[in-house]
């Protein structure tokens, strides 16, 4: 599948950990402002090809990478390439909230901070932006000075996608984003979104197949480490063109 | 059926047995301590020099020089310890080489502390020419406690969840930003605490100052980090072994060994309640 609007697209792709080959000739493309939901069972190498994309594997030892990954013309693993950079370019939601033991105002601002946005009048427009955009200003905008960590699971997660946002990235990686949260936070992340993809590209991990339904453009189903279908996600949900995605969705197996 | 509970209640008899003779082992000793030396305990022994041949007076400079020596070997271990961590937990590719670094540290931890003494004297005070002199006993205090600091950061940073150095560099933040910014600050205060609980042992050290910093007597009060200084290991080493007066200055020596145990707990205490206080305020 190939087109004109893609961002980010992954070229034969071989992922080893140490001797284990833990993604296998994966070629992708991803389009700008839609949201790609990478589904498939535990273990199929979904969250390994999320965090290829903005080189977050590179700190594991004895990882190897072969392929391409190209974002906007640029092989990502070119030598001479800081993976820095390109973390600032493509953000990162993680599994469990993390956010930092500081401040709300200074989560938001840790980031944009070492990246030379010094003066105050900046730092609080960027935190009410991000945290608009991130849904959780007007519950959090009395309390910018409190600990993140006395915030709920849903708030903390939403306050790393602020957090992620104020760094104004083009895409954002999330790796199971609503996983330890209740069905009320997943609801409202999952609002979130939606609302975001106008402005950023999202690709999302996911084993909750509804939620791959209800909130992605495009799925790519993923199987010991092989692309197995990837499609717009109504067609993948309705009519696939593999009997392994058929299984896979209907429940026989994963 | 009744032997098997025999013998569990025999094995926890011994077991508790064995914690219980250590915490009466520490009591008696405390208790021995505070009975022979509190005595010799008055604002004069803690505030005045020592007079007529150290038989009279008080021990106030081995007190301060005992807190100089000390306070510069952790201003000298301090960073070099935090430092050589980082490096080890945060940098280095594990491999070969980072084992023998470690096994160094290790065996630096079991060295005999005479043998720092001599090795103080041999570089600091006569190949560097620094003279016996409290930078020369700060520092072979400093490489004594090494091993302590090294230990206790390298527990410190590894306490600190891998999800915050995750989410740092996921927001294009350096390695080196996110250990000052993240790492090292919520690592800090097991470093501290840890470091000032390995501190005891730079405190009631005698054999590393012997040679390289600690005099039998000063009359006057150290200007320099050039200068001599007394000790109160030191002091009491002599006192007890050295003096023409052994058994008239026996209160004395008990009254020395008692506040330098006071300074080694009360330290100790210190770094356990701002341990327990930060350890109670931590959300992770």
């Amino acid at each position: 599948m190939r087109t004109n609007d893609s961002i980010i697209q992954t070229k034969q792709v071989n992922f080893f950990y140490g001797t284990f080959k833990a993604l296998i000739d994966v070629t992708m493309d991803f389009e700008k402002n839609k949201v790609t939901a990478l589904i498939g069972p535990s273990g199929c190498g979904k969250s390994t090809l999320l965090r290829l994309l903005n080189r977050m594997n590179d700190l594991i030892d004895g990882t190897r990478v072969e392929g391409e990954v190209i974002f906007e013309g640029t092989n990502i693993y070119d030598t001479g390439i800081d993976p820095v950079d390109i973390r600032r370019r493509i953000g990162m939601v993680f599994q469990k909230p993390n956010p930092f033991p500081k401040t709300i105002f200074d989560n938001i601002t840790y980031g944009p901070k070492l990246n030379g946005v010094r003066s105050k009048d900046a730092q609080e427009t960027l935190v009410q932006q991000s945290l608009e955009q991130a849904s959780l200003w007007e519950e959090v905008k009395d309390i910018l000075n409190r600990s993140a960590m006395t915030l709920s699971g849903g708030q903390q997660q939403r306050l790393c996608i602020a957090r992620a946002l104020a760094m104004r990235p083009d895409v954002l990686l999330m790796d199971e984003p609503t996983s330890a949260l209740d069905p009320i936070s997943t609801a409202k992340i999952e609002e979130l979104i939606a609302e975001l993809k106008r402005n950023y590209t999202i690709i999302i991990v996911t084993h909750n197949m509804q939620q791959a339904a209800r909130v992605s453009d495009y799925t790519g189903f993923f199987y010991l480490g092989k692309l197995i279908e990837f499609n717009p996600t109504e067609k993948l949900f309705t009519k696939p063109d593999e009997k392994q995605t058929e299984e896979y969705i209907t429940g026989r197996f994963g | 059926m009744r032997w098997r509970y025999i013998k569990q209640h025999a094995f926890f008899a011994i077991v508790r047995l064995a914690a219980f003779s250590i915490a009466a082992a520490i009591g008696a000793f405390l208790v021995y301590i505070l009975v022979n030396g509190i005595g010799a305990i008055s604002w004069e022994f803690l505030s005045e020099h020592p007079r007529e041949s150290m038989t009279k007076g008080g021990i106030m400079p081995a007190i301060l020089g005992t807190f100089y020596l000390t306070a510069g070997a952790i201003i000298i271990a301090l960073p070099l310890g935090v430092a050589s961590a980082i490096y080890l937990s945060e940098y280095a590719k594990q491999g070969p080489v980072i084992r023998i670094i470690r096994v160094g540290v290790n065996c630096l931890a079991g060295v005999p502390s005479i043998v720092f003494g001599l090795f103080g004297l041999g570089l600091f005070v006569v190949f560097l020419q620094f003279g016996s002199c409290i930078l020369s006993g700060a520092l072979t205090l400093g490489f004594l406690i090494l091993p302590t600091i090294i230990g206790a950061s390298e527990e410190a940073l590894k306490s600190v969840p891998q999800t915050f150095r995750e989410a740092s560099l996921g927001l294009g933040v350096s390695k080196w930003q996110t250990i000052l910014r993240i790492v090292l600050p919520n690592a800090l205060p097991g470093i501290l605490t840890g470091s000032i609980l390995g501190v005891g042992r730079a405190a009631g050290e005698t054999a590393p100052i012997m040679f390289t910093a600690a005099a039998f007597f000063t009359a006057k009060l150290p200007s320099s980090i050039f200068d001599e200084v007394m000790a109160l290991p030191y002091h009491v080493y002599v006192l007890a072994t050295a003096g023409t007066y052994i058994e008239e200055t026996r209160p004395l020596q008990y009254g020395t060994v008692l506040v330098l145990v006071a300074l080694v707990l009360g330290v100790d205490l210190i770094a356990i309640i701002i341990r327990s206080y930060i350890r109670k305020k931590k959300r992770w």
